[in-house]
């Protein structure tokens, strides 16, 4: 018996002095005397704030003296979104759409409801569009949306039923059926089903269409974000890939936030504003243009030129906001289910 | 028609025996063989290819990339978390899983097959849900979200929740365990133990814990396997804030879905390994417990 006991004794004491080690540096414990700042933002957009963040750090901590340090969150923009209204404590937001800001004051006024007016460029630092991604010598001769309905081009592009960047990417056509059929919408609806007849697989996220093409190797042409077509290049392929930016397409513009009944509780206000801030800095417009996001300053723009192509873009506004635009052509019985069955 | 009939009747008795017993044998000894190479076959491309492939696309680009890759602080605090996460998930479920245990099968009351069946409701509910449901319980626009969010205590996107909602999930592996085996076992010995003048504390420690010692353990690591590899729930609940609430399947989803695969593989060979040392210990135990 007595021996037994010893046994059992052993492992619990082993487990005791583990229990003490892990609570030694509890990971979720914050440190005093600094500003702790959570970004919650959506996918690809990581590389931008881990280079950002640094930046800012030391230009707050020459500025004030403060140190300040960073949390990021990542994930599809409406279920970042989500969490914070569920209670996640973002200081900042920084996410694809502005819808999913709005949902933050509409539903628990985390913020108020003209937030986009707080910063410059209706809040958006910075800017991106939909272009195309194709193989390697461009073999299918792609070069503009015109191509895309061609009979033999495979197309690939998320479903706008359930993907963000899919949205843009049926918008940016129908911006350029819309101007070669200046406006005929039975013409511009037999483009559109005729572009999405090419489309080979109809993936549930702009992840996922980026994977098919990348790594399962389907189709001619991948519509995708630009930021992110430079970052699968980058990642994946130099050899492989290919940017073609069409004639026309949408100004994508991802909107950051002070979430400030957050801010307000946690005493970061400050320098969570600063940090917004300093996204519209020379430095931070840099970084962005670095990680692939077209910078709103002109000059920097230019800089990058060689990156950033120039195109006609169309905005949000031309289809009256993402509210009508999601009537017209998402919803059940819109556009999108008219021309795709 | 008929010809082949009258033939076989016509045959000796003995004969026709013999022939129909080889051909039995015959026939047990191809669906042997059969059977046993279809669960190789399938073993292999279901388990052991998926699970090399894992360590051959980890070590891919080097062993200095696949320490580095585990070795980099978001990583490592995500081991840190889950650990931490079974550090505090196991013991509490061994101690309900005993008391529930008990209760069920030491005592008679009413509502006892209620409460087995509450038991087994985690088995049943998805994970998803069951992070949903905390989310609906301590989110900030649930039932406790704006006293919580007063008092800042946080519960949801923090430690609390994922432990919460990994209990929930692992609930019933340590009592489903011990439920059967505390039943077979009977009240006998403790009846004994106690009509002899021992105490109740006594009677457990010397009498029911060790009767139940092998079946605790084997609920205690599969709870603990499910603990560490527990995605859907903690999904939910986790916020996914990089360094502090991605657990070690969350933190490879997340790796993945940047491009990095070879981290992402990396940290999911050590996962493997986990796996592969709790089997290890599973069947040791097994060994142990046949032994005794």
């Amino acid at each position: 018996m007595k021996r037994r006991k010893k046994s059992v004794l052993l492992p619990g004491v082993f487990t005791a002095v583990l229990l003490l080690a892990a609570c030694g540096d509890d990971p979720l414990e914050s440190s005093e005397g600094k500003a702790e700042i959570l970004n919650v933002s959506y996918d690809p957009t990581r590389e931008l704030y881990v280079e950002f963040n640094k930046a800012f750090a030391n230009h707050w901590k020459e500025q004030t003296g403060q140190d300040v340090t960073f949390q990021q969150s990542h994930g599809g923009s409406g279920k970042q979104g989500r969490a914070v209204i569920d209670g996640l404590e973002a200081d900042v937001v920084t996410l694809a759409l502005a819808y999913d800001i709005d949902e933050m004051a509409h539903t628990r006024q985390l913020l108020n409801e003209d937030w986009q007016t707080e910063f410059e460029h209706n809040s958006s630092p910075y800017t991106s569009t939909m272009v195309f991604l194709v193989r390697k010598g461009n073999p299918k001769g792609i070069k503009d949306w015109d191509d895309l309905v061609r009979d033999e081009v495979s197309v690939i592009t998320p479903n706008p039923k359930t993907s963000g960047g899919a949205r843009w990417n049926y918008l940016a056509a129908w911006g350029y059926a819309d101007k070669k059929f200046n406006g005929d919408e039975e013409q511009i609806k037999s483009f559109m089903k005729q572009l999405f007849g090419n489309v080979e697989v109809l993936d549930s996220g702009a992840r996922g269409s980026t994977t098919t093409f990348v790594e399962r190797e389907i189709g001619d042409v991948l519509i995708a974000w630009e930021n992110e077509a430079y970052l699968s290049i980058n990642e994946l392929g130099v050899d492989e890939f290919e940017i073609v930016t069409p004639s026309l397409s949408i100004l994508a513009e991802p909107p950051v936030a002070v979430v400030d009944k957050v801010v307000d509780k946690k005493g970061t206000r400050e320098v969570a504003e600063s940090y917004l801030e300093y996204l519209y800095s020379d430095e931070g417009q840099e970084i962005a243009a670095k990680n692939y996001y077209r910078p709103r300053n002109e000059e920097i723009l230019k800089k990058y030129s060689d990156q950033f192509q120039s195109l006609d873009l169309i905005t949000i506004e031309d289809f009256g906001g993402w509210q009508e635009a999601q009537k017209t052509h998402f919803a059940d019985g819109g556009t999108f289910d008219e021309i795709y069955q | 028609m008929t010809k082949p009939l009258n033939v076989e009747h016509d045959s000796p008795s003995i004969a026709g025996h013999g022939a129909t017993k080889s051909y039995a044998m015959q026939e047990s000894m191809i669906v042997k063989w059969s059977l046993i190479a279809i669960s190789l076959v399938f073993l292999a491309l279901f388990l052991i290819l998926p699970l090399v492939s894992i360590f051959v696309t980890a070590l891919e680009k080097g062993w200095a990339t696949y320490v580095a890759s585990i070795t980099d602080p978001d990583a490592l605090a995500a081991i840190k978390l889950t650990l931490t996460v079974v550090l505090i998930v196991v013991p509490l479920n061994a101690i309900f899983g005993i008391v529930a245990a008990w209760a069920i099968t030491k005592f008679s009351f009413k509502g006892k097959n209620v409460l087995i069946t509450l038991i087994d409701l985690p088995f049943a509910v998805s994970p998803v849900i069951a992070g949903l449901v905390f989310i609906l319980l301590f989110g900030a626009q649930g039932l406790f979200g704006e006293w919580l969010f007063q008092n800042d205590i946080k519960i949801v996107f923090a430690l609390p929740g994922i432990v919460i909602a990994t209990m929930f999930v692992t609930f019933p592996f340590v009592a489903r365990e011990l439920i059967p085996l505390m039943q077979m076992q009977g009240i006998t010995e403790e009846e004994a133990s106690i009509s002899l003048g021992a105490s109740g504390w006594k009677t457990f420690f010397l009498v029911t814990l060790p009767n139940i010692k092998w079946g605790l353990l084997y609920g205690l690591i599969l709870c603990n396997a499910r603990t560490i590899g527990e995605f859907g729930a903690v999904s939910v609940v986790s916020g996914h804030i990089r360094g502090m609430t991605n657990t070690m399947p969350l933190h490879i989803e997340i790796l993945y879905n940047e491009y990095q695969f070879t981290a992402a593989f990396a940290v999911a060979s050590l996962m493997s390994i986990l796996a592969i040392i709790t089997i290890i210990i599973k069947n040791f135990i097994e060994w142990k417990a046949k032994d005794e």
